[in-house]
């Protein structure tokens, strides 16, 4: 998928290609297919024929040292009836509705951003990015010293206003929050690099018109911004919704093997990782990640409907 | 067990070129040459020294040491067994001993061990049956770990308490850990870790309770769940930190900087604790303080041999050779680990003379082995979230006990399904 959001004026480029497409059978239409070649090899070779052996796999039992078993569905039964499977899909979905909570703060980000006569926003830009590019294990480990009960810096600052010490990723009921903040700390700058874009695609006619009827910066805002860059929200909310479902990493660093909160922060990929490479279950850790597919699946053609009541393609 | 994971992981990769293709494997008169699979980078020189002896001896055949780092060694292992690269001889523990027996991939000794005379009965009993799956020797122990009561000198001077010794109990402990706790200081009496070998294992078993035995889990027993109240009764009165405070520092590094005064630590600790100056200058350590009866975990580290080697001949030679007297006297004086030949420990002891090191050999004597099945990992991985509350100072460590019991059992059964 393309990095850059389908603005409208994308959208639009893109209508008039497509008018102008050569017909069917052309050399011009053979010299594409060359062009995408390489992409959809890769696509066969490293996505879809994984994505069918897994599906083979779900029915099978591996040995631990190589063979494998037909068992049919008794790797689903045992995913279904596992009860930290339930938790780990709840956790999932809690980081996904924390990490969408990046957009709203890109958007603000973005739009005091494109402010005409701003200065340094290069600078800003990069500063905003630099937590996107920086290793998830970096930022895990730094962010445990920052949030650390005994002498991190959190805890200090809260001190100052009295609050009790508290230890935010190993108690379960803080440690999905701490871990989420730290999700949306580290992805916010990514969008915001997305909604920069769509907010310049917009004319900037709109607004001096909008701001010769007297129109001020909230109301332009609102009526003019956010409209105009549904379809660039649209698409960050798809990926952004994708990734979450996906976390892993950040977790794994973040919360160690002794965490007593370990089940209540537990994502799918973790229970992946820790059925497929350490206790041996290869079978319904590929069953497992099979339904993990068929749920991001469904919530991104839900989103795919959904968009129809709110993004406008001018 | 799992000691030197983060130096293993970092001074790994450059040591693995360092090895592969060494000084070793210089062998063109048509002898044979070995692959020794093993993950502690701080082991490879004494490793190289006991393969210059054994060549001294077997001059036919080399050694190369293949060098993983431990993060990836079963993941690595696994792949190469399946893919036909295992090296000939390799490092074995207690908790992956199991699976590889059963699944008849390791090569079994005990015809070889009769034969050649191995000093199999040198080496402590319970190590010794930890590396046998269904009376059957597969593999030859190198060294070995007790766990032992580590404790600061000058903490205790400060309490005007004496220092702990064999006649200590439980009741000693928590008198001593109430008196040395000092909230204001941030000081703790002891650290009641979440932490199977080191303190889970050593409490359940102290307590006369049991993990694992005739195939079923010992968590749900009264006993057990004695043992592991008198570790989680620690963190409610608040003479230890709570488990959430400890996964943040670790109870070892907690005594390192003095915060906690009495803490169960591995033997093989020793060497780190001897590099910190305060601790070689005060720390203590003594035997385990009895429970219901005295018990101590031992676990080490055993050489087995690839049953798809196609030199299985040369391997055993070395692997006999490894449970010896000569790679034994080399492994103590090198000074990481304990070897686990009988009375050749006396380096190892000389090597940190501040430190009274003998408790961990006389701890042998009622040692428990690292309690294991065929698919171990599985059912430990069940320890951690089922208990993490109770350490954490939420109380309930009944249930919580009784439902790990519950599950581990379910999970050995299926572990005999298979």
């Amino acid at each position: 998928m393309s990095v850059f959001p389908a603005t409208a004026a994308a959208k639009a480029k893109e209508r008039r290609a497509s008018e102008a497409a050569p017909r069917p059978g052309s050399r011009n239409q053979r010299a594409a297919y060359w062009f995408i070649a390489p992409l959809g090899i890769g696509f066969a070779l490293f996505y879809f024929w994984p994505l069918l052996q897994t599906f083979y796999f779900s029915f099978t039992e591996f040995g631990a040292f190589g063979g494998h078993t037909f068992i049919g569905t008794d790797n689903y039964a045992r995913v279904i009836q596992d009860v930290t499977v339930w938790q780990a899909l709840v956790n999932t979905l809690i980081y996904s509705v924390i990490g969408l909570t990046a957009l709203p703060i890109a958007i603000v980000i973005a739009s005091l951003l494109n402010r005409r006569g701003l200065r340094g926003v290069s600078v800003y830009r990069a500063l905003y990015f630099v937590p996107f590019v920086t290793l998830p294990v970096a930022v895990g480990l730094v962010w445990n010293w920052l949030y650390n009960g005994d002498f991190g810096l959190l805890n200090e600052i809260l001190g100052w206003f009295g609050v009790d010490r508290h230890y935010w990723v190993s108690d379960p009921s803080t440690a999905v929050y701490a871990i989420g903040t730290v999700m949306v700390w580290s992805t916010t700058g990514y969008y915001l690099i997305i909604f920069m874009a769509g907010i310049k695609g917009i004319p900037q006619d709109y607004y001096e018109a909008a701001e010769l009827d007297g129109a001020g910066a909230l109301r332009r805002f609102f009526t003019i911004t956010l409209p105009l860059l549904s379809p660039t929200i649209f698409f960050a909310s798809v990926i952004c919704m994708i990734n979450s479902l996906q976390t892993f990493d950040l977790i794994y660093i973040m919360m160690g093997e002794k965490n007593p909160a370990i089940g209540d922060t537990q994502s799918v990929v973790g229970l992946f990782y820790k059925w497929a490479f350490i206790e041996n279950a290869q079978g319904a850790a590929a069953a497992l990640a099979f339904l993990l597919m068929v749920v991001i699946a469904a919530l991104t053609y839900l989103q795919f409907r959904l968009q129809k009541r709110w993004v406008h393609y001018a | 067990m799992r000691r030197r994971t983060l130096l293993g992981g970092a001074l790994a990769a450059p040591l693995l070129t360092a090895c592969s293709g060494g000084d070793d494997d210089t062998d063109g008169g048509g002898g044979t040459t070995l692959t020794y699979g093993m993950w502690d980078p701080a082991q490879v020189p004494g490793m190289k020294k006991i393969i210059a002896a054994f060549r001294k001896e077997q001059p036919r055949i080399s050694v190369r040491i293949e060098l993983t780092p431990w993060a990836t060694y079963w993941t690595t292992l696994k792949t190469s067994m399946r893919g036909g690269t295992a090296p000939d001889v390799f490092w074995m523990n207690a908790v992956n001993f199991q699976l590889y027996a059963a699944n008849g991939v390791l090569e079994p000794l005990s015809g070889h061990i009769r034969s050649d005379r191995t000093p199999v009965d040198r080496h402590p009993e319970a190590l010794v049956k930890l590396y046998a799956y269904e009376g059957t020797q597969y593999g030859l122990p190198k060294d070995f770990d007790t766990i032992g009561l580590w404790y600061n000198k000058a903490l205790f001077d400060k309490a005007g308490i004496t220092y702990p010794d064999e006649t200590w109990t439980w009741d000693d402990v928590r008198d001593a850990a109430a008196e040395l706790t000092d909230p204001r200081q941030r000081v703790h009496g002891f650290a009641a870790e979440m932490d199977r070998q080191m303190k889970i294992y050593p409490a359940v078993c102290g307590a006369d309770g049991y993990v694992l035995k005739d195939g079923r889990s010992g968590f749900g027993d009264e006993r057990s769940i004695e043992g592991l109240r008198f570790l989680t009764d620690m963190v409610d009165r608040g003479w230890s930190p709570p488990q959430s405070a400890m996964v943040e520092s670790v109870g070892r590094v907690r005594y390192w900087s003095e915060k906690v005064a009495m803490n169960y630590d591995l033997s093989a600790m020793a060497g780190q604790m001897y590099a910190v100056p305060a601790l070689k200058d005060h720390g203590g350590v003594a035997v385990l303080p009895k429970g219901r009866r005295r018990a101590t975990i031992i676990h080490g580290l055993a050489n087995v041999i690839s049953a798809k080697s196609r030199k299985k001949a040369a391997a055993w030679q070395f692997v006999h050779f490894m449970a010896g007297r000569e790679a034994a006297e080399i492994q103590a004086r090198e000074g990481v680990t304990i070897s686990s030949y009988e009375g050749t420990q006396d380096a190892w002891l000389k090597s940190m003379p501040e430190f009274d090191l003998k408790h961990f050999i006389e701890m042998q004597k009622y040692a428990v082995p690292y309690p294991s099945s065929k698919n171990t990992t599985v059912w430990e991985n069940l320890q951690y979230p089922i208990l993490g509350a109770a350490f954490s100072g939420k109380g309930g460590i009944e249930s919580a006990c009784r439902k790990l019991g519950g599950q581990m059992d379910r999970a050995l059964k299926e572990e005999r399904a298979v």
